[in-house]
């Protein structure tokens, strides 16, 4: 680091010492402007946009016709009397998953922590178990349940040994979608819980204690105690969580790619698709959909912020 | 030993076992076969001859037939257990079978030969690993290609994200300068933002550099990650001020400060973050999968989902290959597990 040392003296000698500052920050704002700053600017350009070239200059100003495109709706309940329906099953898909999820998702984490906050032998073992799936990638995690799941596979193994019939879970539509979120939670569980384990072990100890003297029954201390204490982590992973459900693409879309049809269909792999794997590569339309995502995981994140200021006030 | 033992042995006060006990032992050991199970059985599968794996229903290790060489056969000959018609039972090699009759030989004796019915024989098994499962993709696929892009960008784009967190984090930790809550307020405004929402026009930028198809694709754009910043600051903010005063009266460059001090004292931080920058990247998707195209830069996690694509009937490779790309994260995780989920729990990051 000498070889560095040397010039950096140098641009000491003529920026001063405070200035210094400005050195160190300046290739962290690089990267930080023309990977977001940069492209969360061009992504509004790109909205409004037409035509199927990637340079903007080239693209021809269509005004707000993308969001037209995009919000040409009959009926907004019925995603196929939209002209641009993929999106709107996307929406609907997106938002039943994130539903499910986000329920499932706190009640196990919560159950899990709670267990794993009593007096248990090998408590951090088990916390590892938990936790190990969060390290896995996503298409790792989607092919070990693709495993699992198809055809010949281990479930339905067990199900014909239990005498009942084989089901092609990637078939049917209702299925799929339970995967689809039961997948997700097995990989993410052990994060949520992880942060519920920190709040409870937070709580402090003297108040079950007093609880205990006076008699108080636990389901009744866990009511009373526990939860109110708990709820502004449970707060922060409710959030998190539904960020993240929106979000979601990946593991999904190795599971299911998105079928049977549209019926696990994300709005991310619409984005995904109607720009880059589609036969007609339309940025326009991406970046309008995904300008509508934004401003929901814009709005997502201000609860978010306003949820863990509170918890650390 | 003694309080490690009284430590296991602690139940509640009472010393018995409280209802909630057992059922939260229930919960947990049926945690571990959940969470625990289809890793394992990934494992065992990935093991299995491609016969094996088209068993139904499945076996629980990865067996295979046992096979004889057997004199005037050119090939190995797969062996049965078969019934006589007397009702005794011999180990037989099946020579070929013609409907529902098998043609058999003694393998002690080949000139003795018999016809059964096939449903009067079984195969006998054996426990056994198809090494080939590993090896064959290495030969016949781009896997160990796929393997070295997901180690340069892995290793490249941490030690970069190390670095220029670092040097911002030290910035905002040690300087008071102009424009210092502006720099703030951008660091925390990137965190909001995920990369779905910017895929097209980082994708432009991409392509104006001239990057698209290579590596420097997927590793540049990450590079700078706010919660590194953050991670690195909190941690530079209970350093010592005097030692960098000191440093400053003996004549040491801001640079040599920076480098020489600051940096070894925040290890703990460095460390913690190269572990999240490792995961991070190793498991990336959905970006590599927009910006790589060509499989000669496809990373192991868009080359597998590629794979499972085209060799939709070749489970054998793609178990495998499965199983090659969560090992590495399997092992850190095994000797850093501590040291992880202090890490997320204490900055809620991931």
């Amino acid at each position: 680091m000498r070889l560095i040392d040397w010039p950096m003296r140098g641009l000491q000698r003529l920026l001063g010492e405070r200035r210094m500052a400005y050195v160190f920050l300046l290739p962290n704002l690089v990267f930080f402007s023309l990977f977001v700053f940069l492209p969360l600017i061009i992504n509004v350009v790109f909205s409004v946009t037409g035509g199927a070239a990637l340079f903007p200059s080239e693209r021809p100003y269509v005004g707000g016709g993308q969001y037209a495109y995009l919000f040409d709706c009959d009926s907004f309940l019925d995603p196929g009397s939209c002209r641009e329906d993929h999106f709107w099953r996307g929406v609907a898909n997106t938002l039943r998953f994130t539903t499910f999820q986000v329920v499932a998702m706190v009640l196990f984490s919560l159950v899990t922590a709670v267990v794993l906050n009593m007096r248990i032998r090998g408590r951090g073992f088990f916390r590892a178990v938990y936790f190990f799936p969060v390290l896995l990638s996503p298409v790792v995690v989607a092919l070990i349940w693709k495993w699992i799941l198809q055809r010949d596979g281990l479930l339905n193994a067990g199900l014909t040994a239990l005498g009942g019939q084989k089901i092609l879970f990637f078939i049917d539509p209702g299925w799929a979608m339970f995967w689809a979120v039961f997948v997700s939670i097995w990989a993410h569980m052990g994060f949520y819980t992880l942060i519920l384990l920190a709040g409870l072990q937070a709580i402090p100890a003297d108040l079950y204690e007093a609880a205990e003297m006076d008699a108080t029954p636990r389901w009744r201390a866990f009511w009373r105690i526990t939860l109110p204490l708990l709820w502004p982590n449970l707060v922060v992973v409710i959030v998190l969580a539904l960020i993240r459900g929106v979000q979601t693409f990946d593991e999904v879309f190795v599971l299911t790619g998105g079928g049977p049809g549209t019926a696990t269909l994300m709005v991310v792999q619409y984005i995904y698709e109607t720009a880059f794997s589609n036969q007609v590569q339309n940025f326009g339309l991406a970046a309008a959909a995904s300008v509508v995502l934004g401003i929901v995981l814009f709005g997502l994140t201000l609860a978010q912020l306003a949820a863990s200021r509170r918890r650390s006030a | 030993m003694n309080r490690v033992a009284r430590l296991l042995l602690v139940r509640r006060k009472s010393g018995r076992w409280h209802w909630t006990d057992i059922a939260a032992y229930t919960y947990l050991a049926l945690g571990v076969v959940l969470m625990f199970g289809p890793v394992l059985w990934l494992v065992l599968s990935s093991f299995k001859t491609q016969a094996g794996l088209l068993e139904f229903p499945p076996s629980l290790l990865p067996m295979s037939q046992r096979e004889v060489m057997v004199q005037g056969f050119p090939q190995p000959l797969p062996l049965f257990s078969t019934t006589l018609d007397d009702g005794s039972t011999r180990v037989l090699a099946q020579v070929r079978r013609i409907g529902i009759v098998a043609q058999m030989v003694d393998p002690e004796n080949p000139a003795q030969q018999f016809r059964i019915p096939i449903d009067k024989r079984t195969p006998v098994r054996e426990f056994k690993l198809a090494m080939e499962n590993y090896t064959e993709p290495l030969e016949r696929f781009a896997f160990a290609r796929f393997l070295g892009n997901s180690v340069f960008v892995t290793v490249v784009a941490t030690l970069i994200t190390l670095l220029i967190n670092s040097m911002a984090a030290y910035a905002l930790s040690i300087y008071e300068f102009k424009g210092k809550n502006a720099a703030m307020l951008m660091v925390v405004g990137t965190l909001m933002i995920p990369i779905t929402i910017i895929l097209v026009p980082v994708y432009l930028v991409i392509t104006e550099l001239g990057l698209v198809n290579s590596l420097w694709a997927v590793i540049l754009p990450g590079a700078a990650t706010p919660t590194g910043v953050f991670l690195l600051r909190q941690y530079m903010l209970t350093l010592p001020r005097d030692l960098i005063e000191a440093a400053r009266m003996d004549k040491a460059s801001e640079w040599q400060i920076y480098w020489r001090i600051v940096m070894p004292l925040a290890m703990p931080a460095l460390a913690v973050l190269a572990i999240f920058s490792i995961m991070w990247r190793w498991n990336e998707f959905l970006w590599p999968l927009a910006v790589l195209t060509k499989t000669e830069v496809h990373t192991l996690q868009i080359g597998l989902n590629a794979f499972q694509g085209e060799l939709q009937t070749q489970w054998h490779y793609l178990l495998a290959m499965t199983v090659a790309t969560l090992a590495p994260v399997a092992l850190v995780f095994v000797f850093l597990q501590r040291f992880i989920t202090t890490g997320i729990a204490n900055t809620g990051m991931k």
